[in-house]
């Protein structure tokens, strides 16, 4: 379905990600993991048209959408949540999904229609997914930030995405919070069968859900495979600290 | 639709204040009359700026361009063309969007401040021109004596005029804020990358929003002449435009009326102060230190708190 190849972005010279390859097919659950500056963040920002590649082709269903601007990633059917709490603050959680939802059907240019009376019933299904329908009419920059973080993915499912990319969906959570969001992805891909590509720095979560592990340094991939072929990696273990077991235990 | 517009409380109070503005020209001594007919205009004009700068959040420094655009379009309509003068009503409006799409389509590549610069400069580019085409435009005497039509000749019928065709534009504005395009507008407001990382071609709809705002300056430049019956360069300058920024600040910005009623609050502060000291400006200055210190949300916004604290926005 996403086949990244070779990708290479450089700032100025300083290579953030460098001939990174990564592959998702339909249904899978991904994980891009990696010491931190390692380039899992930019190159979500390149898959989802954030930044533009230096080099290198992404192939989205056989169409390659290296380059695209972001609204365009978004209609093909990618979406994303980000690392830091990236929402709408003045608007309510329910209008915060409606957004997505309204720009998905094509209303944002219906000037004259009471938006209280449209996509309401898709837009409440999504919070009621995430667990966010009784916070429907709170203003969502005064949610906690674990709400906060749910929130995104609600954002990101008001597209209706085929790919969701989830960036650190678990940053800054208590172990409750992290709980809840762990079986909020398990549901979206084990009931909706929506392919999710996520990074994250939880060891535990990453082996717990993922069915594919991609493993990032110094921008290019070091091995992409089950949580098993990653395990037993000897370049990997060298990558995290030296060899510290700790981190796949 | 009616319904999912406004909750019986806003309704009825936006009725008894209309029927109560109806009334007024039967009581009220002619200089009120005019000054009211003049507040619709300027009221106009302010909510207008706040389709942008509060439910967009583009820093739309130089909206009186719009405004003295649509006022010199109608009164240069009406002394050159000799046709009916209705149309002119109908035509000017256009005239400022057509130039809100010009100016929209080199500022709305650029960033919140820089947007705002650009504005500024091309504003005052439009505002020169004016002011030094003697041969057109009547250069810095402007134009006087405008005619208009038997039914706004007078100060009642021009009152009355505003009062119908300002409530109809707020009414229209009201629509579009609570509209799907109002909704995306406002998320573009708080969040421009996420909007565009949910689909939304962010500078169209600013672009958009821009044109919209620019007609309805247009209008209310219309109104402007209806009230005075003359236009100068004055109505273009860019201090008119930072007094109806400060009116959108000083009434609530978050607000549909707020700018409303902040243009009421300013009007009223200049003709009633003006008339002691022509340094009335010197209160304005003060009150606005007070109003960036105590009151951020503007004065309606605090009405609205103390009226329900849990209402922290009405749309």
């Amino acid at each position: 379905m996403l086949h990244v190849e070779s990708i290479v972005k450089s700032f100025d010279g300083f290579m953030a990600v460098n001939g990174a390859t990564l592959k998702v097919e339909k249904g899978d659950v991904v994980a891009v993991i990696g010491p931190n500056g390692a380039g899992k963040t930019t190159l979500f920002n390149l898959i989802s048209g954030q930044l533009q590649p230096t080099a290198g082709n992404i192939w989205f269903k056989d169409e390659n959408i290296a380059g695209l601007a972001s609204h365009r990633v978004c209609r093909k059917g990618i979406s994303r949540s980000y690392q830091v709490v990236n929402i709408f603050h003045r608007l309510t959680v329910f209008e915060n999904v409606q957004v997505a939802v309204l720009s998905r059907r094509k209303k944002t240019f219906n000037l004259f229609k009471p938006a209280k009376l449209m996509a309401v019933r898709e837009t409440r299904k999504i919070l009621d997914s995430v667990g966010l329908l009784d916070k429907a009419e709170v203003i969502s920059g005064t949610l906690s930030h674990g709400d906060q973080k749910v929130l995104e993915i609600g954002i990101a499912l008001g597209n209706r995405p085929e790919l969701l990319i989830l960036d650190e969906p678990t940053a800054g959570m208590s172990p409750e919070e992290t709980a809840v969001t762990l079986r909020l992805m398990k549901r979206l891909s084990g009931e909706l069968g929506l392919t999710i590509l996520f990074c994250e720095h939880d060891m535990g979560m990453v082996f717990s859900i993922a069915n594919q592990i991609m493993v990032m340094q110094h921008g290019g991939t070091i091995i992409q495979g089950s949580p098993e072929d990653v395990r037993s990696n000897q370049q990997v273990r060298e990558a995290y600290l030296g060899g510290a077991d700790e981190c796949f235990a | 639709m009616f319904k999912a517009l406004f909750d019986a409380k806003i309704l009825i109070s936006c009725s008894v204040l209309l029927a109560l503005m109806l009334m007024m020209p039967r009581f009220l001594p002619r200089f009120y009359v005019y000054l009211f007919a003049l507040m619709f205009a300027i009221a106009l004009l302010a909510t207008s700026l706040n389709l942008v700068l509060g439910f967009g959040g583009m820093y739309q420094f130089h909206h009186a361009v719009f405004y003295g655009f649509g006022a010199y379009a109608f009164a240069l309509f009406a002394t050159k063309s000799g046709l009916p003068l209705w149309i002119g009503y109908a035509i000017a409006p256009f005239c400022s969007a057509a130039l809100g799409l010009v100016l929209g389509l080199i500022t709305v590549r650029l960033n919140r401040l820089y947007f705002g610069m650009m504005q500024i400069s091309l504003g005052s580019l439009v505002w020169a021109i004016t002011y030094r085409w003697y041969s057109f435009t009547g250069g810095d005497d402007g134009i006087h004596g405008i005619p208009l039509p038997d039914l706004v000749g007078s100060s009642t019928g021009a009152y009355y005029f505003n009062l119908i065709v300002a409530a109809t534009c707020l009414l229209l504005m009201y629509m579009i804020v609570n509209s799907p395009f109002g909704r995306i507008f406002q998320g573009i407001r708080d969040n421009p990358e996420r909007c565009q990382a949910v689909g939304v071609n962010v500078q169209k709809q600013q672009l958009t929003g821009q044109v919209l705002a620019a007609f309805f300056a247009g209008v209310a430049g219309t109104l402007f002449v209806t009230v005075e019956g003359s236009v100068f360069p004055d109505l273009m300058f860019w201090t008119l435009s930072l007094e109806i920024l400060i009116m959108c600040l000083l009434g609530g910005w978050f607000i549909f009326l707020g700018p409303a009623l902040g243009a009421a609050i300013i009007i009223s502060l200049r003709t009633f102060a003006g008339i002691y000291t022509e340094y009335w400006t010197l209160i304005l200055g003060i009150v606005l230190m007070l109003l960036i210190f105590f009151l951020p949300e503007g004065v309606l916004g605090l009405f609205l708190k103390k009226a329900d604290p849990a209402a922290k926005r009405e749309g």
